[in-house]
């Protein structure tokens, strides 16, 4: 229960006063730019934007800097943000088979047309702490080679053409929207896609991990990982077709899963799927791997009861918005909550004591 | 009218301010920021979901001479509406080749070489796999 608390005005406001204070921290470092952290944090940047649900690297760059670098709170700045956009319409589907790569790899096939192309990765950096970048020094630009003009075609259209891995059944109907309906059960995958997009990195990282140490485990390979950039269109009605508006940068995983085949289908791979706004390779993977353990009954599998395949767990609380909202609240005054329970634990109490001593006498 | 969407503001408004030439205009709808839902597709091939919103700013002008300019371009920059809808009008009048010589090819320009720049570097982490020889060939 939520009572109307008077007072406290005075140490509100100084209490802003001194985050602004704290958030700029000494004084004798310079300030961070807002074009700083947006170049520099990129990857801080992407999850905001990601989970933020909304493409805009000066913006989710100006949420870190307000939220003195508190992903979820810069998160929340988002979300509260384009809660203020009116809609002017949804794009034309994505076509991630024209992606502009920086990075392409695939677990599955080393000779796979258009080559494993490693990018800007982490990956086989021996993770020691680099002291180099404590100091301020110029970096060598990055080697060139000749650029490909090919199509980099999608790996798994490769399996298809063999009639071994499942078919994504094509449609154009407009898939629901969390942001317009709320969730309800049992969910599509359109909408179980759109949540976990959006979801908490590190809880549908947590999930995924579920699967492979055994709860629903799907045997997944990262059939194909590649980030770059696409053309967003969208159908403006003032002029009656489609136009480009804009460029964004994506991740997308899709993971091949060893499938025995079931009551309903025949022995083949099965697929998960996982496009994230920005570079976010991670929670790319981690949301194919939920994905496809979501999609159990859609493949005729068993209900084990594990967490991966229920839906309705899933879904409920991947929305790190919405759980830190109502985690949060209960450090809010509660004072005439408190107040009732604190007579009641009295009463109890004094009833049970007396009890007692009548006992004994 | 993509390649005015998807330039960098401060190419774009360079550019325009280089050319010089603001024409006399009047709104047809000033400009306003909202947000496009991206869709994706299912295993890159399937049914459509959302996968979350991005910005975009809009407008419409019509120039003295009648022609009607529409300008959608990613993010907030109500300035980089205005000027894309200009651009866009003046591709319908005289000034066709001067817009297409002195904004729209060096956009392109631009954005092919940072494109080009991005894709050879992509190139050079390419992994070449070789195979050591073992046994009697």
């Amino acid at each position: 229960m939520y009572v109307a608390v008077k007072g406290g005005e005075r140490a509100i406001e100084n209490a802003h006063g001194w985050l602004a204070e704290e958030r700029r921290g000494d004084t004798d470092v310079a300030e961070l730019t807002v074009p700083q952290i947006r170049e520099q944090l990129k990857l801080a940047v992407n999850r905001v934007m990601a989970e933020g649900s909304l493409y805009d690297p000066d913006l989710a760059a100006l949420a870190i800097k307000q939220s003195r670098g508190d992903l979820i709170e810069a998160i929340f700045l988002i979300r509260a943000y384009r809660t203020t956009l009116p809609r002017f319409g949804a794009s034309v589907p994505v076509e991630t088979g024209k992606m502009a790569c920086d990075r392409r790899i695939s677990a599955t096939f080393k000779d796979a047309p258009g080559g494993q192309v490693l990018g800007p990765t982490f990956d086989y950096t021996h993770r020691l702490l680099d002291f180099k970048l404590a100091a301020e020094e110029d970096v060598p630009s990055a080697a060139e080679a000749e650029a490909r003009t090919a199509a980099t075609p999608h790996i798994t259209s490769f399996l298809q053409g063999e009639d071994i891995i499942q078919r994504e059944p094509v449609s154009d109907d407009a898939p629901g929207d969390l942001t317009r309906e709320p969730l309800s059960f049992p969910a599509g995958r359109d909408v179980r896609l759109q949540s976990l997009a959006r979801g908490d990195e590190g809880f549908v990282l947590g999930v995924a991990y579920s699967t492979q140490r055994g709860y629903a485990r799907n045997h997944a390979f990262v059939g194909e990982l590649r980030i770059g950039r696409v053309a967003v269109e969208m159908e403006v009605p003032e002029l009656g077709f489609a136009i480009d508006i804009g460029e964004i940068e994506l991740t997308e995983c899709e993971t091949v899963n060893q499938f025995k085949g079931s009551k309903t289908e025949p022995p083949q791979f099965t697929r998960g799927y996982g496009l994230i706004f920005g570079q976010s390779e991670r929670k790319a993977i981690a949301m194919a791997l939920v994905d496809r353990a979501l999609r159990w009954e859609e493949l005729g599998e068993d209900n084990v009861g594990a967490v991966a395949q229920d839906e309705e767990f899933v879904l409920s609380h991947a929305d790190n918005i919405q759980a830190t909202g109502f985690l949060e609240h209960i450090k809010l005054p509660h004072y005439v909550d408190f107040q009732s329970e604190l007579e009641l634990v009295r009463k109890l109490r004094r009833e049970a004591t007396g009890k007692m001593q009548e006992a004994a006498e | 009218m993509g390649l005015l969407a998807r330039s960098k503001d401060a190419d774009l408004l360079g550019l325009w301010r280089t050319y010089g030439d603001t024409p006399a205009f009047t709104w047809l709808r000033s400009p306003e920021t909202g947000g496009v839902m991206v869709r994706g597709r299912m295993g890159g091939s399937g049914a459509s979901f959302n996968v979350g919103e991005m910005t975009v700013t809009r407008c419409s002008l019509s120039l003295a001479e009648g022609q009607v300019g529409h300008a959608y371009v990613q993010g907030r920059s109500k300035s980089k509406a205005e000027a894309a809808a200009l651009i866009d009008a003046l591709m319908q009048t005289a000034a066709t080749d001067a817009v297409r010589s002195a904004i729209l090819n060096p956009l392109a320009a631009l954005e092919s070489e940072a494109r080009n720049t991005r894709a050879r570097k992509a190139a050079a982490t390419k992994v070449d796999f070789f195979t050591l020889a073992r046994g009697e060939d």
